[in-house]
């Protein structure tokens, strides 16, 4: 291996496998997979239902709404809108119901 | 129309500013292969975040995208839905815990738990073959770019100005290393959103702010299409294989962002998950808020320029928004905006190139070759790297030349498809799937790359696409042949389930168990970052 460039580094290896055994460390797993599986599930099949329409209902994807705005392009921008909120909401989320958590194990393997 | 001296110009001013701040950054960097390689992880999530847009937004997205909304409407829109949707996957799933466990490349995540050697190399091979890709197409879409913005319609001369493009760009990554090249990203991605968004206030200004009259003067220039640019279909739409190729296409650019290296490696320029997450936020809003410009760029080219004048023009579709610049604020406004566009393939060809070099340095000599057995102290494996840039510049400037007027977004598709294949279901199953092993990791590596190429090569794209009526040639990449026989353009369909596939076969299928104390610690350190690279503070 290329040597460390961090002197300050520990020599001792933390006990990997007792940290991840512990309660603290699988309810911090369980959180994260909890809140990104059904989320990321859920905005890919968001994705897929707009792609599919674009494909395959283009009719329905080209009705007007008001003047020359389409339920595509509604539809479309929609996607945007979904994109920036998931973005906030996880974010949101991260700061405020993971970070402390993941800290405290990380402080606990460092000290 | 144009006037390429003062294109020139305009171009070299920002490349002698870029070349003085590279220079400058530079005299701060260590000589380490952490400051070559990340910039010492010390950059902030913002300036990342800024960086990672002008790495991604190349010329594909800004000249293409545009180009496609002015020639087809809502079907080019929907590139830029997948290329935006595409960052949630890296924002969820990806991002935060790969910079907790890895170090320089995405070898280092994707061997971390398993035997080095054979991981390391199907992970640099991939690398290498994205980014070929990838490079393939900026450095093509500078020829095309050339002959319109300069007037350059010779073949010689282009050839020589791909060069120039090569050669500045391998200036950049030697003596800026990451540290330069970010910068350059950043420059330039100012650059860019700047100048699209006041070309985009300019236009709905002229439309009295109302996208529904701009949409409406796009549809009575577009003559036969009229009413179709605002509905899907015009490009995809025509019959069943057409309509599936699109959704192929949909999942391959959703699915193939998270797995471009250039990309995963800019995570690691930063000091900690957390600014990971602020980089990838930051990025998210940039190119979310670009992507939005673009669509009024192209139904306003579409609307003030014309399809019939874009599709004359020497670059087509991809001279769209050139075209709507002069349209708008005559030779000085399309200098600007041509010096930009160049200004993109530069930062995103240097970005390529130093991630395509930290692989081969990184994973292949150092791991594979030296067993990780290198004096860092020595720089060896910077040296490696260095030489390594240079190579890959002049195969870029060699094969750029080569595939000069080449389909530009055939190749992105070719890169997004081969990532979303060999890279992405590799990294997530070495991230979530305790049980996920060696074998597993060669399979869907070698597999999806294998898969997509093979694709690739039988399909359409590559040869037997009828003949065009009005150019009297076939869109297919060779003329004359037809030997496909898989029917879709883009193989994301097909290859992408199937290296899923594979990765879980080969696990299951291995002799060997996965080693539970490695997905202990990869586990534990991806969550919580304990153990995970730090900073360099200077």
């Amino acid at each position: 291996m290329s040597t460390t460039e961090h002197p300050s580094e520990e020599t001792t290896e933390p006990d990997w496998s007792t940290v991840q055994a512990s309660p603290e460390f699988q309810a911090l797993r369980g959180r994260l997979r909890r809140f990104v599986f059904p989320l990321t599930a859920a905005f890919l099949v968001w994705y897929l239902l707009y792609v599919v329409l674009a494909s395959y209902a283009p009719g329905f994807m080209g009705l007007k709404i008001g003047g020359n705005i389409t339920v595509g392009l509604v539809f479309g921008l929609l996607q945007f809108v979904s994109t920036f909120a998931i973005t906030t909401w996880y974010v949101r989320w991260a700061d405020k119901r993971f970070d402390p958590h993941a800290t405290a194990i990380r402080e606990e393997i460092e000290k | 129309m144009t006037s390429p001296i003062l294109n020139i110009s305009i171009f070299a001013i920002f490349v002698v500013i870029t070349l003085a701040i590279v220079i400058r950054v530079s005299r701060r960097a260590s000589s380490g292969a952490k400051d070559f390689y990340t910039a010492g992880a010390a950059f902030s999530g913002a300036q990342n975040g800024i960086a990672i847009s002008g790495d991604y937004l190349s010329a594909a997205s800004f000249l293409g995208i545009a180009g496609a909304i002015a020639l087809y409407g809502y079907d080019g829109f929907l590139y830029s839905i997948g290329f935006l949707v595409a960052w949630l996957v890296a924002l969820l799933l990806v991002a935060e815990l790969l910079r907790n466990t890895g170090k320089y490349t995405m070898g280092d995540v994707l061997a971390f738990r398993m035997r080095q050697r054979p991981v390391r190399a199907a992970a640099a091979t991939s690398t290498l073959a994205v980014s070929f890709f990838y490079l393939l197409a900026q450095m093509a879409g500078a020829g095309g770019l050339v002959a319109l913005l300069l007037d350059i319609k010779s073949k010689t001369g282009q050839s020589i100005v791909i060069a120039v493009v090569g050669v500045l760009m391998i200036t950049y990554v030697l003596i800026g290393g990451m540290r330069g090249t970010t910068w350059v990203q950043i420059i330039k991605a100012v650059l860019l959103i700047v100048g699209a968004g006041v070309m985009t206030l300019w236009v709905l200004a002229l439309f009295g702010f109302s996208l529904s009259a701009l949409m409406g003067d796009a549809v009575n220039q577009a003559g036969s299409l009229g009413e179709k640019l605002l509905s899907p279909g015009a490009q995809y739409g025509k019959n069943g294989t057409t309509r599936l190729d699109f959704i192929s296409l949909g999942l391959a650019l959703v699915l193939g962002t998270a797995g471009l290296p250039h990309i995963l490696m800019r995570f690691y320029t930063v000091p900690s998950a957390k600014e990971a997450r602020k980089s990838v936020t930051w990025a998210i809003w940039l190119i979310g808020i670009f992507y939005l410009f673009t669509l009024v760029l192209g139904y306003g080219a579409g609307a003030l320029v014309g399809p019939d004048a874009i599709k004359k023009a020497p670059g087509a579709a991809n001279s769209a928004a050139p075209l709507l610049a002069y349209e708008l604020g005559g030779t000085v406004l399309l200098g600007l905006i041509a010096a930009v566009a160049f200004a993109t393939i530069l930062a995103v060809v240097a970005g390529l190139t130093i991630t395509a070099s930290a692989s081969f340095a990184h994973d292949i000599y150092v791991n594979v070759i030296k067993h990780g057995q290198v004096q860092d102290e020595k720089g060896t494996e910077v040296k490696v790297a260095r030489r390594t840039a240079v190579v890959i510049g002049i195969v870029a400037i060699l094969g750029g030349i080569l595939a000069n007027g080449q389909n530009i977004a055939f190749l992105v598709a070719l890169a997004f498809a081969v990532a979303a294949s060999a890279n992405l279901p590799t990294i997530l199953y070495s991230l979530f799937w305790r049980r996920f092993t060696t074998r597993g990791a060669l399979w869907s590596i070698y597999g999806g790359l294998a898969i997509t190429l093979v694709l690739i090569i039988f399909s359409p794209v590559v040869s037997g696409k009828p003949v065009d009526a009005a150019t009297g040639k076939s869109p297919s990449m060779l003329q004359g042949v037809d030997f496909h026989w898989f029917p879709l353009d883009n193989p994301g369909l097909v290859s992408i389930p199937l290296s899923f596939l594979l990765g879980y076969l080969g696990t299951v299928l291995s002799k060997d168990k996965a080693d539970p104390a490695k997905y202990a610690e990869m586990e534990v350190r991806s969550l919580t970052g304990a153990g995970a690279e730090k900073a360099v503070v200077h």
